[in-house]
C-alpha cells in the first residue's frame, strides 16, 4: 500500500509558485505557497518545538507541541500541518501559547515513566529535552498510567510500551521509508499500543531488525538489544581469546558520539580504544568485505557466463535478507549466497586464524562491532553456527553501544593516538571501505569484477555513476563490448521499486545491491543518534559519513579487493582459490522462505 | 500466523475480494470486507484476517489496527444472547453501572467477553436513542427498559426460555 509523502510533495514541488507574504512573530516573512508554518518559521531562525513531525516521513499532526497563535482562527493551529495563508499573523511564542505547549508536555509525561536517571535514553531523549526547554519542572497531572510488559523476544530490537509516546514516528518509517508495514496503533483512546499485526512478538512478526524505529523514536520505546554485559563478561575471562572487528561504516560515525563533527573519520582512535577496552586481537570487518567481493566478484562473473540468476543480488545486509525471505521468496535464488563480511570474517576467525595461532575455536569469543541491529539477529542464524552448536559470531555490538562502553571505561575518545589493526585480517583496500555506504558493495564489486572479465583494472577507479546519497540509482557499464546494467538501492521501499521492475520484465539488470537502510550501513539502526542540528534520515548527515569513507578509500594505495596481499595469501595458504570447496563450505550460506509472509 | 495458503476463508468472502481487486482503490473496501466476514462468522477471526490482508495485500498491521479501532468488529465469539448495555450519558445517570456490575457479577465474565458455555456475552453500546427508557439493555433484538440491577437473573431467564 503506498502512502503519500506530504511533506515530501511540498518540499519536492518546483513548479512555478505563487510567493506568500505573512508576518510570524512581528517580523514580515515572504515564501512560496503551500509551505508550512513552521517551515516558514525556520527561515527565520524560528525553531519551533515539535514532537511527531519528521521531515523524512508524513504529516502525522498527532503531539500537538508545534502548536501556534494564528489570528482569526478559534483553535490554536499546529504549524507542521498548516499551511501559510496570504497576510497571516502568526505568535509562535505567546506566553499562552508557551503554557500551552508545556501543558501538553505535562500531559504526555503523565502517562510516562518516571525513569529518566536508570533509562537508555537519558541525555538524549526528545521529550526529556522537550520537558527542559519548555520549562516543566514538576509533574503536576498524576493519573492513570498505562502499564505493558517489555516485549523482547526479538533478537535485535526490544519494544517498552510504556515509554511510547505514540508519535507513530516508527509506524511512519515501517511502512514510508521499509515498506515493511510491520508497526501499527491497536486499540484506542488510553488502550492505544504500538504493536506489529494482531500484537504479535517481534520475533513471531515480518520485522526485518533494521532498527530504523530505534532511530526515529524520540524516547527509548524502541532499543536495541544489548549485548555490553556478555561482552563484559568474556572480556574479563582469562581463558577467553577475545577478537573484535569493525564494520566498515564505524569509522564513519563513531566519532559523532563523542562529540566529533559528522564527517570525521576514527579508525585509528576506534582501534585504540578497543586495545584499551582488553580486546586481544582487533580485526577489520573491512577485509571480510574485500574477500566477499573476491568470491562475490567470482558467483557473478559465473552466473554472467551461464547467463542465469541474473541479476545478482548483493547479501551483505541482513535487514535485506530478512525482507527478501520474508516479501520476495521468489528471488531467493537471485541472491548471492555469499555470507556477509562480519560473517565471513568470524568464520576466518575460528578456522584460519585460529589454526594459525594454534587457538582452540571454543575459547574463541569473537565481538561484531556493527552500525545495525539486524546483524545481532543475523549472527543468530543456525546457518552461522559451528558444528558444535555455538555460533560463530559470539556478540553483536551496535555503534551505540560500543560508543557508551567506551565512555564508561573512562577513555577520552578524541585524545587517543591512532592505533593499526592486527594481522592478517586488519589489511583492507579502500573498497572494503566503502562497503559502509549505499553503492559502495556495487563500486567495490565493479572495481574486482571489470578488472577479471576484462584482464585490466578500469582507468578510473571512482565509479561515480554508482554512488548515491538518494535511495535508488542505475547505471550501465560498457565491458567487454557489452553492457553491465547495475541498480543500487537503499530502504526497502526503493528496494521494492527496483525488485518490481525486475519481476515484472521492465528492466533487466545483471546485479543489484540492496541495502536496507537509508543512505546503506552509514545510516544503520545502531548508529549513533545524530547530534544537534542533524536529525536521523538526514541527507546531509549521512553525505558527510558517505565522504568520511570515500576519502579513506581515496588515500589507500590499495583500492581493489583482489590486490589485497592478505587476501591473496589467504586463498594460497588456505582457501585454494575464489569458489573453491572450502570457500563453499565457509565463505557461503543460503536462504528460506520466512512466514508471516509481507505484503508488497 | 499463517504458515500455509490453505485457504479457510468463506468462498463468497474470497469472490467479494476478487470484485473489490477488480475496483478502484481495492484497499478502501477493508472495512466492508470485515463487515462482511463478521456477519458471516459472527467474529473476527486472526487466521481470516491473515488471509484478508494477503488475499487484499493491505498489510496485516493495516487490518489489526482497523479491527482494533472500531467498535463494531468483535475479535471474539459471541454468545447466543449478546447482552447489550447502554452507557449513554442517560443511561449511565439512570445505573447503568451498576446494571453491568449485577451482569457480570452473575455471568462472571467482564465486558467484551463471552460466558465458556458459549451462551451469553457481555457487550457496551452507546445510545441507542431511546433516552427515555433509560437505563436500556438490549439481549439479541429484544430491547428491556428502565432495568434495575435486581431484574438482571430474571432477563437471563427469560433469554434462555425464548
Amino acid at each position: 500500500m503506498r502512502r503519500m509523502l506530504h511533506g515530501m510533495q511540498i518540499r519536492g514541488c518546483t513548479q512555478k509558485m505563487k510567493t506568500i507574504n505573512l508576518i510570524i512573530d512581528e517580523t514580515p516573512v515572504k515564501v512560496p505557497e503551500q509551505t508550512t508554518i513552521m517551515q516558514a518559521a525556520e527561515t527565520l531562525g524560528i525553531h519551533i518545538p515539535r514532537l511527531c513531525y519528521h521531515p523524512h516521513l508524513s504529516l502525522e499532526g498527532a503531539c500537538r507541541i508545534c502548536v501556534v497563535e494564528v489570528d482569526g482562527a478559534r483553535n490554536y493551529q499546529t504549524s507542521c500541518s498548516t499551511q501559510v495563508r496570504e497576510g497571516m499573523q502568526v505568535r509562535t511564542n505567546s506566553p499562552d501559547i508557551r503554557q500551552a505547549r508545556r501543558d501538553l508536555v505535562e500531559l504526555i509525561l503523565d502517562n510516562h515513566p518516571k525513569e529518566c536517571q536508570t533509562c537508555e535514553r537519558d541525555g538524549q531523549c526528545e521529550l526529556q529535552d522537550l520537558a527542559y526547554s519548555l520549562g516543566v519542572r514538576e509533574r503536576l497531572f498524576e493519573g492513570k498510567r498505562k502499564q505493558y510488559p517489555i516485549e523482547d523476544s526479538s533478537l535485535s530490537v526490544i519494544r517498552d510500551s510504556e515509554k511510547c509516546i505514540l508519535c507513530r514516528r516508527c509506524v511512519r518509517v515501517c511502512a514510508e521509508i521499509q515498506g515493511v508495514h510491520n508497526l501499527t496503533q491497536m486499540h484506542r483512546g488510553f488502550n492505544t499500543v504500538v504493536t506489529p499485526a494482531f500484537e504479535a512478538p517481534l520475533m513471531e512478526s515480518v520485522c526485518i531488525n533494521c532498527g530504523q524505529c530505534i532511530n526515529v523514536c524520540p524516547t527509548a520505546a524502541f532499543l536495541e538489544k544489548k549485548s555490553t554485559d556478555e561482552v563484559w563478561a568474556a572480556l574479563a575471562d582469562p581463558a577467553k581469546h577475545v577478537v573484535v572487528q569493525i564494520a566498515p561504516s564505524i569509522r564513519a560515525a563513531i566519532g559523532e558520539g563523542f562529540g566529533l563533527p559528522p564527517g570525521t573519520p576514527a579508525t585509528g582512535q576506534t582501534v585504540t580504544a578497543l586495545r584499551r577496552l582488553g580486546f586481544d586481537t582487533v580485526f577489520d570487518t573491512n577485509f571480510g568485505a574485500d574477500l566477499t567481493i573476491v568470491e562475490e566478484a567470482h558467483e557473478f562473473m559465473q552466473r554472467l557466463e551461464k547467463n542465469e540468476r541474473l541479476p545478482l543480488l548483493t547479501s551483505c545486509s541482513p535487514g535485506w535478507i530478512k525482507f527478501m525471505e520474508h516479501f520476495y521468496p521468489e528471488l531467493i535464488p537471485h541472491a548471492s549466497s555469499c555470507r556477509s563480511p562480519m560473517m565471513m570474517l568470524s568464520v576466518l576467525t575460528k578456522t584460519y586464524y585460529a589454526e594459525k595461532k594454534s587457538l582452540d575455536p571454543e575459547n574463541i569469543y569473537v565481538v561484531g562491532v556493527m552500525p545495525c541491529t539486524a546483524k545481532k539477529f543475523e549472527a543468530q542464524r543456525p546457518e552461522h553456527y559451528m558444528e558444535n552448536q555455538s555460533p560463530y559470531t559470539d556478540a553483536v555490538l551496535t555503534t551505540r553501544e560500543l560508543v557508551w562502553m567506551i565512555k564508561a571505561y573512562g577513555l577520552d575518545f578524541t585524545r587517543l593516538s591512532a592505533g593499526d589493526f592486527d594481522h592478517p585480517m586488519g589489511v583492507s583496500s579502500g573498497a572494503g571501505d566503502i562497503f559502509g555506504t549505499t553503492g559502495g558493495v556495487m563500486e567495490a564489486a565493479l572495481r574486482t569484477a571489470v578488472a577479471k572479465l576484462t584482464g585490466q583494472a578500469l582507468t578510473d577507479l571512482n565509479l561515480t555513476q554508482v554512488r548515491a546519497t538518494e535511495g535508488l540509482k542505475e547505471a550501465a557499464l560498457e565491458v567487454n563490448g557489452k553492457v553491465l546494467n547495475v541498480a543500487v538501492a537503499n530502504g526497502l521501499n526503493n528496494a521494492k521499486i527496483i525488485l518490481e521492475k525486475v519481476k515484472s520484465g521492465e528492466k533487466t539488470f545483471h546485479m543489484i545491491e540492496l541495502m536496507a537502510c537509508p543512505g546503506g550501513c552509514i545510516g544503520g539502526g545502531g548508529q549513533p543518534y545524530p547530534p544537534d542540528g542533524h536529525y536521523v534520515l538526514d541527507p546531509e548527515i549521512l553525505k558527510l559519513r558517505a565522504s568520511a569513507l570515500y576519502a579513506i578509500d581515496q588515500g589507500k594505495k590499495l583500492r581493489q579487493s583482489h590486490e589485497n596481499p592478505y587476501i591473496i595469501k589467504l586463498y594460497e595458504e588456505y582457501l585454494k582459490h575464489p569458489g573453491s570447496e572450502l570457500a563453499h563450505r565457509l565463505l557461503h550460506t543460503s536462504y528460506s522462505p520466512r512466514y508471516p509472509k509481507g505484503i508488497k | 500466523m499463517t504458515n500455509s495458503t490453505q485457504t479457510k476463508l468463506y468462498p463468497e468472502i474470497i469472490e467479494f475480494i476478487e470484485e473489490c481487486l477488480t475496483r478502484e482503490h481495492p484497499e478502501s473496501y477493508l472495512i466492508s470486507i470485515l463487515h462482511k466476514l463478521q456477519e458471516r462468522h459472527g467474529y473476527l477471526t486472526r487466521e481470516h484476517m491473515y488471509e484478508v490482508a494477503q488475499r487484499l495485500q493491505v498489510p496485516a498491521s493495516v487490518v489489526s489496527g482497523v479491527s482494533t479501532f472500531y467498535h463494531f468488529f468483535r475479535l471474539k465469539p459471541r454468545g447466543r444472547y449478546a447482552i447489550s448495555i447502554c452507557l449513554g450519558t442517560a443511561c449511565f445517570v439512570k445505573g447503568a453501572d451498576k446494571i453491568l456490575e449485577a451482569f457480570r457479577k452473575k455471568l462472571g465474565i467482564n465486558m467484551g467477553e463471552t460466558t465458556k458455555d458459549g451462551l451469553f456475552s457481555l457487550e457496551n453500546t452507546r445510545c441507542l436513542g431511546v433516552c427515555g427508557l433509560a437505563p436500556v439493555v438490549t439481549i439479541n433484538d429484544k430491547i428491556y427498559s428502565r432495568v434495575t440491577p435486581q431484574q438482571v437473573p430474571d432477563l437471563l431467564s427469560r433469554a434462555l426460555a425464548d
